[in-house]
């Protein structure tokens, strides 16, 4: 490696738009893995549950919105019990959301590491999505093979699940980019994302579904997040499940939009960075 | 392709801006928000004509200024300076964490940069994980952290607590690991901040033993900073004295670290006694040069200017301490053999022979002071000369043992002080 990179010329200089970020990225992918196996290594440390809070939280949630939507409100569920339209809902959710905010936080965290090694910045915020995967694989593998007690059985579906996982990262990525640039300059941010995060939770249709909502279907695809809970309830629960194609486009092309810009914005300040943090 | 003559960094007017008063002008939205205001209100009224009232209340600082200097491959370069002379700064900017304002620096070569100890290190993960976690954060592939991996367990001495949590460590031991790990970096050039400072001596020892092997026989170029003057000397051939963010000097590490403790570091001195007073003091060679420390010197003396009111029962004495202020050695020509400073009032010159023992590394002070014989010292300087010693240069151990005091020798040669000519006063 060093026989090959010992002639290459580095010129460091103001303002440079760095021509090996990229190539520098791909240099630094063992950084990259060795940064998410700590923050997974380390996230159930010293608890006595471990793992199982991976699954109690969204357990807890599942259980309220069932009762608050499904019974309260009788939202319909069609011919799956409702605790399975908002458990499909809370997976989507909850993979956005713990990503989102590792995301936001990724470089604020990391403070110590910015001040004082280089690396291409971006690894802070790709490293941690790794924890929201880990994280929501747990709670998949605890509920799938249960699915036949709630009369849900396989399909190929089921097989799509990843795309509409890397769905929920791009939106969670994009977003969390913005924030976590803000971040290192205004620390408001830290207390805007779990304002934010509520809010989401009452404009996504994680307690109930779109389907059944027609005149509303329109309005909550505005939300990028829309299209990728409806999309996992389209791949876990069978057969009846309409997929929304409109919230599904809008989805993707926030995403598109939210990473490009959030890229931008985090490329151009990222020089700045050890100044600033 | 390349020789050892290329320059391997080559830096070009580098310079670094931050702005202090405000360092971080609007750290939170609001303040960035009152600040937007105030700039939007300052735009509705005329501007004041000499600029008061000016929205501006942060400061440029030049951290770095017109740098520039060149490094070849192999070389082994200090920089020092005094704290804030911008010697991280310039550090940071060669290891790509922070850019430089104006200039440039070209670089061959896979840099690692130990700006820290244990940069990366999580105290909740065992020492076994967090050397592959540093190794890492350093630049080194997984596969050469394997390779070195039971070299660097054995290295840092802590082979038994390898699975306990780090943060259950000594900071000892914490030191040692983290140490190790970027002692086995292989990078074409290192960059080292002033990381030595911390581990106990015997260690500290060993990693200097270490880096002079590895500039050695594996020809690799290393940055170092350091305060610990006599590892600089060690290390290096060549030195960068930074003074306020500009280069100084620039060349053989023993001419920069004189000129550096001359200029910056030998303390003033100040006070008087009531009879004779102390009124400069330095280390000269037998040539009279001034020089601070002991690099193969033949002989040294210390050159005293005594201002005396005439009192006839005044003497000098000298005191080797380190530089916590235990006294190692004493010298008073008044007490040996009765020797008393001209009756004559004035400024008096004089040279008084020194023969130290060998000392070991590091930084000396010598006390001087005026007594007044029957009722004790008069004028007290102390570390009035700052005096480095590197063990490592063998300078003639010729030094004669006259009387024990406290817990050493004392140091200073028997001869009785020497005027060299009686200044006018």
């Amino acid at each position: 490696m060093s026989a090959k990179t010992s002639n290459d010329e580095l010129l460091i200089e103001a303002g440079r738009s760095d021509l090996h970020y990229w190539a520098d990225l791909w240099r630094f992918r063992e950084l990259l893995g060795f940064l998410a196996w700590r923050d997974i290594k380390v996230r159930y440390k010293q608890t006595v549950l471990g793992i199982l809070w991976a699954v109690i939280q969204p357990a807890v949630q599942t259980v309220l919105l069932t009762f608050v939507f499904g019974k309260l409100a009788g939202m319909p569920s069609g011919p799956v019990p409702y605790v399975a339209v908002v458990l499909a809902g809370q997976i989507a959710w909850m993979l956005f959301s713990s990503a989102f905010t590792g995301v936001g936080n990724s470089l604020v965290s990391n403070t110590h590491l910015v001040g004082k090694v280089y690396f291409p910045r971006l690894i802070a915020p790709l490293s941690v999505l790794a924890i929201a995967v880990v994280d929501t694989l747990i709670v998949l593998a605890i509920t799938l093979p249960l699915a036949p007690l709630a009369g849900i059985v396989p399909t190929w579906r089921w097989l799509l699940l990843p795309a509409f996982m890397l769905a929920a990262l791009a939106v969670a990525f994009g977003a969390g980019l913005w924030i976590c640039t803000l971040t290192v300059k205004y620390r408001d941010f830290r207390f805007i994302t779990p304002f934010l995060l509520q809010v989401g939770m009452f404009i996504t249709p994680v307690g109930f579904s779109t389907q059944f909502l027609p005149n509303w279907r329109d309005v909550l695809s505005l939300n990028p997040l829309t299209g990728v809970v409806e999309g996992f309830r389209w791949c876990l629960l069978g057969p009846q499940q309409e997929l929304y194609v409109g919230s599904l486009v809008a989805s993707l092309a926030t995403s598109l939009a939210l990473i490009v810009s959030g890229l931008w914005y985090f490329r151009r300040t990222e020089r700045r960075f050890a100044d600033l943090i | 392709m390349s020789t050892a003559n290329d320059p391997v960094i080559r830096a070009n007017g580098l310079a670094k801006r931050y702005q202090i008063g405000r360092a971080q002008p609007h750290d939170t939205l609001r303040d960035a928000f009152a600040h937007r205001m105030r700039h939007f209100w300052q735009r509705l009224r005329p501007k004041p004509a000499d600029g008061s009232g000016s929205r501006s209340r942060t400061e440029d600082f030049w951290a770095l200024q017109d740098v520039s200097f060149e490094v070849r491959r192999g070389e082994v370069v200090g920089i020092v300076g005094r704290n804030g002379a911008g010697k991280s700064t310039l550090l940071k900017v060669l290891s790509r964490i922070t850019e430089p304002t104006r200039g440039s620096v070209a670089i061959r070569g896979r840099v690692a940069s130990l700006l820290e100890v244990g940069t990366g290190f999580h105290p909740e993960l065992t020492g076994r994980e967090n050397i592959f976690l540093n190794g890492a954060v350093l630049g080194m592939p997984r596969a050469e952290i394997r390779r070195k991996f039971d070299e660097i367990v054995a290295f840092s001495e802590v082979e038994r607590f390898l699975d306990t949590p780090v943060k259950r460590y000594s900071s000892g031991m914490y030191v040692r690991l983290a140490f190790s790990v970027a002692a086995h970096l292989q990078p074409d050039i290192l960059i080292v901040d002033e990381v030595l400072a911390v581990g106990d001596l015997q260690f500290q020892r060993k990693c200097l033993g270490k880096m002079r092997d590895v500039t050695r026989t594996e020809g690799r170029t290393i940055l170092f900073v350091s305060h610990q003057l006599s590892a600089i000397r060690q290390l290096t051939s060549r030195c960068l004295l930074l003074s306020q963010g500009r280069i100084e000097a620039d060349g053989p590490t023993l001419e920069v670290l004189d000129r550096y403790v001359r200029a910056e570091e030998q303390p003033e001195i100040t006070g008087s006694g009531r009879h004779a007073s102390i009124r400069e003091a330095g280390l000269v060679t037998e040539q009279g040069l001034r020089v601070t420390g002991l690099h193969g010197e033949n002989r040294l003396w210390l050159e005293v200017v005594v201002e005396t009111d005439g009192h006839p029962h005044s003497s000098l004495e000298c005191f080797l301490t380190d530089l916590d202020g235990t006294r190692l050695g004493l010298y008073s020509p008044g007490h040996f053999t009765g020797w008393r400073l001209p009756p004559i009032a004035g400024r008096h010159r004089f040279r008084l022979p020194l023969s130290l023992p060998p000392l070991a590394t590091g930084r000396f002070g010598i006390d001087v002071c005026t007594t007044d014989h029957g009722s004790g010292p008069d004028h007290y300087v102390p570390n009035a000369v700052l005096l480095d010693s590197s063990s490592l240069i063998n300078f003639p151990a010729k030094w004669e043992l006259r009387k024990e005091y406290a817990a050493g020798y004392f140091i200073l040669d028997a001869g009785d002080p020497r005027p060299v000519s009686p200044s006018p006063a």
